[in-house]
């Protein structure tokens, strides 16, 4: 059983090598002739007044907060959804009082206007 | 018995310079080991190879569509151009910018490319030729593609330009709103195919009546969402708004050059190979043929599953081609207002068709 996910494993390091390996040789094989212009932030031509890191819109959190409820919902459904023809007609209904919870949170935020982006 | 044709074959090949006897001293005793590394270079370099022509297809179809001939300086019909530019980035400076991370600033495209290629560890190509056939795979692949946002949002933070920060930010929000309608999505073929392994999941899409038994026909509304929602996911124009070149100049690899900016390329290009090949697996049906008669299911499965990938992708290119980029407010909107809306009314409407006898899939 564990030993199905060994060559997933290999596949990962694999993948960091993929990355890894071009940064190494780029930085062997192209130029490296650093100044102070070149080396500073992109701001269209002028000196960075401030540092990038400002302050953003608070909805980005609610987007990000949102997320966790609803990825956690998926994460619920997922055992769920593959034995639903076992556990027939009640495992059905169990869900759907839980999915009704769910919804009657996603109207209130919708009513909220937490979607709201204008 | 493939794998004894390859050890033959190497047996034979490395005869040839006298070297097979101190080679095979060398390497026998981590043989499965050596081999699984074989099989993943066999899936890793098509997929790169896979990569470098895409684009290049890329600006073929975009160009035809526009009236032009696209690429072609190159070698014949403009072939090498893929090459070419990947050997110009490759002798281009990585500028690390002075103000920013430069630990997170290196690692943000390995964490990029890493998870992009992972993912492909099991996804069957055709019957059996799987790397990893794990019951948990379509977890896996949901977990490594959700990786791929912390690729972006560290790459936006470690620059410490503002276009870089604001690009990450958004295009943060934008890839966790549609990854939850991708979620329910993927409940729906769930559901309907009772497992999480994706061979089994086509080999549930086998039935009598060849391309009505797959599951884009019961589940065509969450086919729709899964690709819309993949397209959304690669940032991918109409929904590339985290590199909006007239707003936010390159948004979240702005301050990447050379290598480490070709690191962010190939993840985006085989995250759309990988969306391709997921939409066939889940919805078309893999490796099986679309009418399973005479002349159709004689052809090796892994052709189809190349033609319904090929498929997918040519719609992701005739997409970029046909419609303007969305507004954020509109992209947003599309995300919660619609599709989870949608999807989670499919995902009841699906389980309680499964209740009634006339569930056929």
């Amino acid at each position: 059983m564990l030993e199905n996910y060994f060559p997933v494993l290999l596949f990962i390091c694999v993948g960091l090598a993929v990355g890894v390996v071009p940064l190494v040789l780029g930085r062997l094989a192209a130029p490296h002739r650093p100044d102070s212009a070149k080396l500073s932030p992109y701001e269209c031509g002028f000196e960075a007044f401030e540092d990038a890191r400002m302050k953003f819109d608070v909805r980005y959190y609610l987007v990000a907060i949102l997320f966790i409820l609803f990825d956690l919902e998926i994460a619920f459904l997922f055992p769920w959804a593959i034995v639903l023809k076992e556990i027939g007609l009640f495992g059905f209904l169990s869900m759907m009082v839980f999915l009704g919870i769910l919804v009657v949170g996603f109207i209130y935020e919708w009513m909220k206007g937490a979607l709201e982006w204008e | 018995m493939m794998e004894a044709q390859v050890l033959q074959f190497l047996q034979w090949f490395w005869n040839l310079f006298g070297f097979w006897d101190s080679l095979w001293s060398l390497v026998g005793p981590a043989w499965p080991l050596v081999w699984t590394l074989l099989k993943i270079v066999a899936i890793v370099v098509p997929v790169m190879l896979g990569v470098a022509y895409l684009t290049y297809v890329e600006r073929k179809v975009l160009g035809y569509m526009q009236d032009r001939v696209g690429p072609n300086r190159v070698g014949p019909y403009g072939l090498l151009q893929p090459i070419a530019d990947g050997v110009k980035l490759f002798m281009k400076e990585i500028i690390i910018p002075t103000g920013s991370n430069k630990f997170l600033f290196i690692a943000a495209p390995i964490l990029s490319i890493a998870p992009a290629l992972a993912a492909w560890a099991v996804v069957p190509f055709a019957d059996g030729m799987v790397l990893a056939n794990v019951n948990a795979g379509l977890l896996y692949i949901l977990a490594m593609t959700s990786l791929g946002v912390y690729g972006i949002i560290i790459a936006g933070w470690a620059s410490n330009s503002k276009y870089a920060f604001l690009g990450a930010i958004r295009s943060a929000a934008q890839i966790v709103s549609y990854e939850l309608a991708m979620g329910f999505a993927l409940v729906c073929v769930l559901l309907a195919a009772q497992s999480m392994n994706l061979g089994d999941i086509v080999r549930g899409q086998h039935g009598n009546y060849g391309m009505l038994n797959w599951y884009f026909i019961p589940l065509f509304p969450m086919f729709v969402v899964y690709f819309i929602a993949g397209v959304a996911e690669t940032n991918r124009s109409p929904f590339d708004l985290a590199e909006d070149e007239s707003v936010i100049v390159a948004g979240f690899h702005t301050e990447y050059s050379g290598m480490s900016f070709a690191l962010f390329f190939l993840a985006e290009y085989a995250n759309m190979i990988l969306i391709a090949a997921l939409s066939s697996v889940l919805f078309l049906g893999g490796w099986l043929p679309p009418v399973d008669i005479a002349p159709f299911n004689q052809i090796p499965g892994l052709f189809w599953m190349l033609g319904k990938m090929s498929f997918i992708l040519f719609l992701f290119l005739w997409l970029r081609a046909t419609f303007p980029r969305y507004r954020y407010d509109q992209l947003m909107r599309l995300g919660w207002k619609v599709f989870i809306p949608l999807t989670l009314v499919w995902v009841v409407v699906v389980a309680a068709w499964m209740q009634t006898p006339y569930w056929l899939w």
